[in-house]
């Protein structure tokens, strides 16, 4: 087969997948109109897996596990869904919907994943990972302090990736499908032979870190053979740069089961292929997004053994095989491709789904035929989330990046994350009423916060006790991050995805924060109002008097939104300070997952009226229902916060019924792209979209079975809404749904 | 000073594109079907400076897009025109697209003056016959008439909206007298036809009113179909909800 010429540039000297794209893609202005439905042989692929799907559900969520095979890149041999009609191939394991173990991660993990759906692990393996080889999960705790832990169990610091791989990781998956294993190889082995200076800790751990990439990279090669498929060369079909692409990732979710797996932005990469053969007619449209539909299938089939627990943090078996769509380039071009569409279209031929995360990354200059069809998708399917991309283009100074997990930039190739979970802001603030004790259960959490003089809350002395307590929990928070990064690095390194990112690259650390709205809701009601706490006989606050009224965020209120944008900067800039690991930079996200809901469970009432236990609005968002002068003042107040305070991501997740975008379809999506379009002119960073009615989710949690497809989006992702806990399925139906009140 | 009975950052009802709503309040029409009998008393509402609601709009205006803006609802708004009036002066200085929703029978010179800076307004003609309008709001409907007839002169966009509820104001002979009354004017951007519903029900219950239209249904399919016909028969643009 003749390798396809392309425009030659810097990529042909160097791994530079930037430079290919610049020099190669065919941005596309027009609408959705050459959009195809999907083949037979799509349709049979898909109605296979759907009936597996139905049986991983009817199974407690699990279809089956391999409870004896450690994965690994090459553990498995070839799994097809039907061989003959699969024109993308690769499954993790050698089944369907067969979940695999990957031990290093924790042993006790995956044991207990496996005893809770009636399995044992293999005795062997158990033996191998309690006495012969440690875990990321027993080093951490190994050096974890008293302190720590006390955070930890408590609910101040929540989530982190210390019994599970850390994930947010995204290889450059595009590069096997450029150069072929061997090119990459080659270009790795220089790596070692060019890394230089005294031979310190860290050159050691650069040099062992590579040799394993290496080896991955080797190991790769038994994957593609067990498949007939030799990817030591590079791709020269539309057909094979899909194939390569995925044989990057499968390595990768082979190997790895963190958190979040994601793919980067490959849509409009492998979009210069599939131009290429359509061009020379070896192609048509039908099979083009065949390609897509199939390639689809197999990232909707990614699967991954969890704890039950792990719900609670990550409700609905979420992978974030995030793909980001769209975003312009420095030069001022926008890199929206047919293959942009054609991903999208997957969400119309294989019907709505939570993944992959479809990530649109929003300009204002994106042509208006796939703003327009992204906002049609989002109305008939409420599967993706938006970015800023004008902001992120800018503020993170490069115009080749993806989206790690939800809202995370990670210019792809160059730069890794370190995934830091979040804590709990508005438990903090009891913190500070409470002399630095745990409203809950007393215990004491910061030494030295004095107790307050006046009976009404003042807020100079809650501010100042505040700020003692967030000063002190940056600092506890810092130190379990860089335990957990260094142990993860040490035991459970992902040599196959670093193996596709550049040697040495730099690192975000995200640090997150939940809780946000009702800690400054919480201040707002003490500067605005009389606030007076009731307190137990051990004299912590159990509840709260409220006298006269206060300004709650999501109504474009500067009084209390900017209490909100003010929080975010002070405990960035706290963080900001501390010595990271790696010397990664440290970054921060206003970003809950579903944890919102869990957070809420573990927090005494606060001062804005929130009783003890109920749940805090996800991300960013108001507080449910206290947003009351509609969608836009709401949208208005989030996007009061700084991102260069934030620059992991601002979360937000917006409802509205389909009734209040407007009366018909076409009014519907073009209110939809001007409050896109404004959202985003003013510095605001993400958005999720549905559009649904509340009763639609009441009947589904009824009646589940006519709703196998419904996708929500959460917080930064989407889920099944029938696969999420009852508590996950309320909580998502007494948000506010912005509805006109008219 | 304006009263002010609440606000939508989000409207895409009241006018084109997404809109500010401002509800002001007090109203002198006591319409049978009134889904915000909350805005009828002219005692009632937070008195809000003009400036916060310039700074709102200036807040929401770059989700206005290229047809939003700010619509001023109520209640009914010219009430209060003479307050209104340098608020509209300084929207329009920004720019800013104004709606004017009004029921048409308030006309003096602060509304006449007000209307130089209104942009399109949303006209409620209740009913043709005018003892039909009268049953439903207990005013004539010579006023609002009138000033149909005085927009369409001074050459104001406008699009007429029309609630249609069962036994009350959907009767064939009278929509066809609308649309022949209408028929010729050239500054109708579009007619707009509001099934009746009863969302307002809940508010008279909290009132502690009785809900004047109690027992009558909401609009079948048919009924709107019916009706969107009569009025396409003599408008280009016939809009339902």
């Amino acid at each position: 087969m003749p390798e396809i010429k392309f425009k030659d540039g810097l990529w042909n000297q160097e791994i530079n997948l930037r430079d290919f794209i610049q020099n190669n893609i065919i941005p596309y202005d027009g609408d959705a109109s050459f959009l195809v439905g999907p083949t037979e042989r799509t349709i049979h692929v898909w109605n296979i897996c759907l009936e597996a799907i139905q049986e991983e559900r009817a199974n407690n969520g699990v279809r089956s596990i391999d409870a004896k095979t450690i994965s690994t890149i090459s553990s498995h041999k070839a799994g097809y869904i039907d061989k003959d009609a699969e024109l993308i191939v690769g499954l993790q394991t050698d089944a369907l919907l067969r979940r695999a173990i990957k031990p290093t991660g924790g042993i006790n993990v995956v044991m207990k994943a496996c005893k809770e759906n009636g399995l044992e692990v293999d005795a062997k393996v158990v033996e191998i990972y309690k006495h012969y080889r440690k875990t990321h999960n027993e080093g951490v705790f190994d050096v974890y302090t008293e302190e720590i832990r006390r955070f930890r169990t408590l609910g101040y610091l929540t989530g982190l990736p210390d019994n599970y791989a850390r994930g947010r990781v995204i290889g450059d998956y595009r590069r096997l499908a450029l150069y072929g294993l061997d090119r990459l190889i080659e270009a790795k082995e220089i790596d070692m032979r060019t890394l230089g200076g005294p031979m310190s800790d860290g050159r050691i751990r650069l040099l062992e870190e590579v040799r394993e990439q290496i080896k991955a990279l080797h190991e790769m090669k038994i994957l593609g053979e067990y498949y007939g498929l030799d990817i030591s060369r590079p791709a020269y079909t539309a057909q094979e740069a899909v194939q390569w692409v995925y044989m990057a990732y499968l390595a990768a979710v082979k190997e790895q089961d963190g958190a979040a797996m994601s793919l980067g932005n490959v849509s409009s990469f492998l979009d210069i292929y599939i131009s290429y053969d359509l061009n020379n007619g070896s192609i048509d449209e039908v099979f083009a997004q065949e390609l897509i539909d199939q390639f689809v299938i197999k990232l909707r089939m990614v699967r991954h053994l969890r704890m039950a627990s792990y719900n609670d943090i990550f409700a609905g078996d979420p992978t974030w095989v995030t793909e980001s769509l769209g975003g312009c380039m420095n030069d001022g071009r926008h890199k929206v491709t047919k293959t942009s569409f054609r991903f999208l279209q997957t969400l119309y031929n294989l019907g709505s789904s939570p993944e992959p995360n479809m990530t649109v990354l929003w300009s204002q200059v994106l042509p208006e035929g796939f703003k327009e069809f992204c906002a049609k998708v989002s109305i008939d399917t409420s599967s993706i989330q938006y970015e800023n991309d004008d902001l992120m283009r800018v503020f993170r100074k490069s115009d080749d990046y993806g989206i790690a997990c939800c809202v995370s930039f990670q210019e792809i190739g160059k730069q890794i994350q370190f995934f830091g979970a979040r804590t709990n802001l508005a438990k903090a603030l009891l913190l500070a009423l409470n002399e630095g004790r745990c409203e809950n259960t007393g215990t004491l959490m910061v030494a030295g916060i004095p107790p307050l003089k006046s009976e009404v809350l003042d807020i100079k002395e809650v501010m100042t006790n505040y700020n003692l307590v967030l000063k002190q929990i940056a600092r506890v928070y810092n130190e379990a991050i860089n335990i957990i990064h260094f142990m993860h690095d040490k035991y459970n390194y992902e040599k196959s995805q670093m193996a596709f990112i550049d040697t040495n690259p730099s690192i975000n650390l995200a640090y997150g924060a939940a809780g946000l709205s009702i800690a400054a809701d919480s201040l707002s009601a003490i500067k605005y109002a009389k606030v007076k706490p009731r307190r137990n006989a051990q004299g912590l606050t159990e509840g709260f008097d409220i006298e006269g009224s206060f300004p709650c965020f999501g109504n474009d209120d500067d009084r209390v939104d900017l209490i909100a944008k003010d929080i975010t900067h002070v405990f960035s800039d706290m963080l900001s300070e501390l010595p990271v690991y790696k010397k990664a930079t440290p970054t921060l996200s206003i970003l809950t997952i579903t944890s919102n809901v869990m957070y809420g469970t573990k927090t005494g009432a606060t001062p804005d009226g929130r009783k003890k236990g109920f749940p805090f609005a996800p991300g960013a968002n108001p507080m449910h229902g206290r947003d009351e002068k509609g969608a836009i003042a709401s949208l208005n107040s989030v996007a009061k916060i700084d991102y260069e305070d934030a620059q992991d991501g601002v979360s937000n997740t917006f409802s509205i019924i389909p009734q209040s975008l407007g009366s018909n379809d076409e009014e519907k999506i073009e209110n939809l792209v001007s409050m896109l379009d404004g959202y985003f002119s003013i510095g605001a960073h993400h958005l999720n979209v549905n559009v649904m009615n509340r009763e639609m989710l009441e009947d589904a949690m009824e009646n589940p079975e006519n709703y196998q497809q419904l996708t929500v989006r959460v917080s930064g992702y989407a889920v099944h809404f029938v696969q999420l806990s009852k508590q996950h399925q309320l909580e998502l139906i007494s948000r506010s749904f912005h509805q006109k009140m008219h | 000073m304006l009263k002010i009975h609440s606000y939508e950052s989000m409207g895409t009802y009241d006018g084109p594109g997404l809109r500010l709503v401002v509800f002001l309040q007090g109203c002198r029409f006591r319409c049978l079907y009134c889904a915000n009998p909350d805005t009828i008393p002219e005692t009632g509402g937070i008195l809000t400076d003009p400036e916060e609601i310039l700074r709102m709009a200036m807040s929401q205006k770059p989700f206005f897009g290229k047809k939003g803006g700010v619509t001023f609802s109520g209640g009914e708004p010219t009430l209060q025109a003479e307050a209104l009036l340098p608020l509209c002066k300084r929207l329009k200085e920004e720019g800013i697209h104004i709606c004017l929703d009004t029921n048409g029978n308030n006309f003096n010179d602060h509304t006449k003056a007000l209307y130089q800076y209104i942009d399109m307004a949303l006209l409620d003609v209740k009913e043709i016959n005018p003892e039909r309008h009268r049953m439903l709001t207990s005013h004539s409907n010579e006023q609002t008439l009138m000033t149909a007839a005085w927009l369409e002169e001074t050459g104001k966009p406008m699009r007429l909206r029309y609630v249609l509820v069962p036994g009350y104001s959907d009767f064939e002979e009278d929509l066809h007298a609308f649309g022949e009354h209408f028929q010729n004017y050239q500054y109708i951007d579009r007619v707009e036809i509001l099934p009746y519903h009863t969302y307002g029900v809940h508010k008279y219950e909290s009132l502690n009113e009785p809900y004047p239209l109690a027992g009558v249904n909401e609009n079948s399919v048919e009924q709107v179909a019916k009706a969107t016909e009569i009025f396409k028969l003599y408008f280009r643009n016939v809009w339902t909800q």
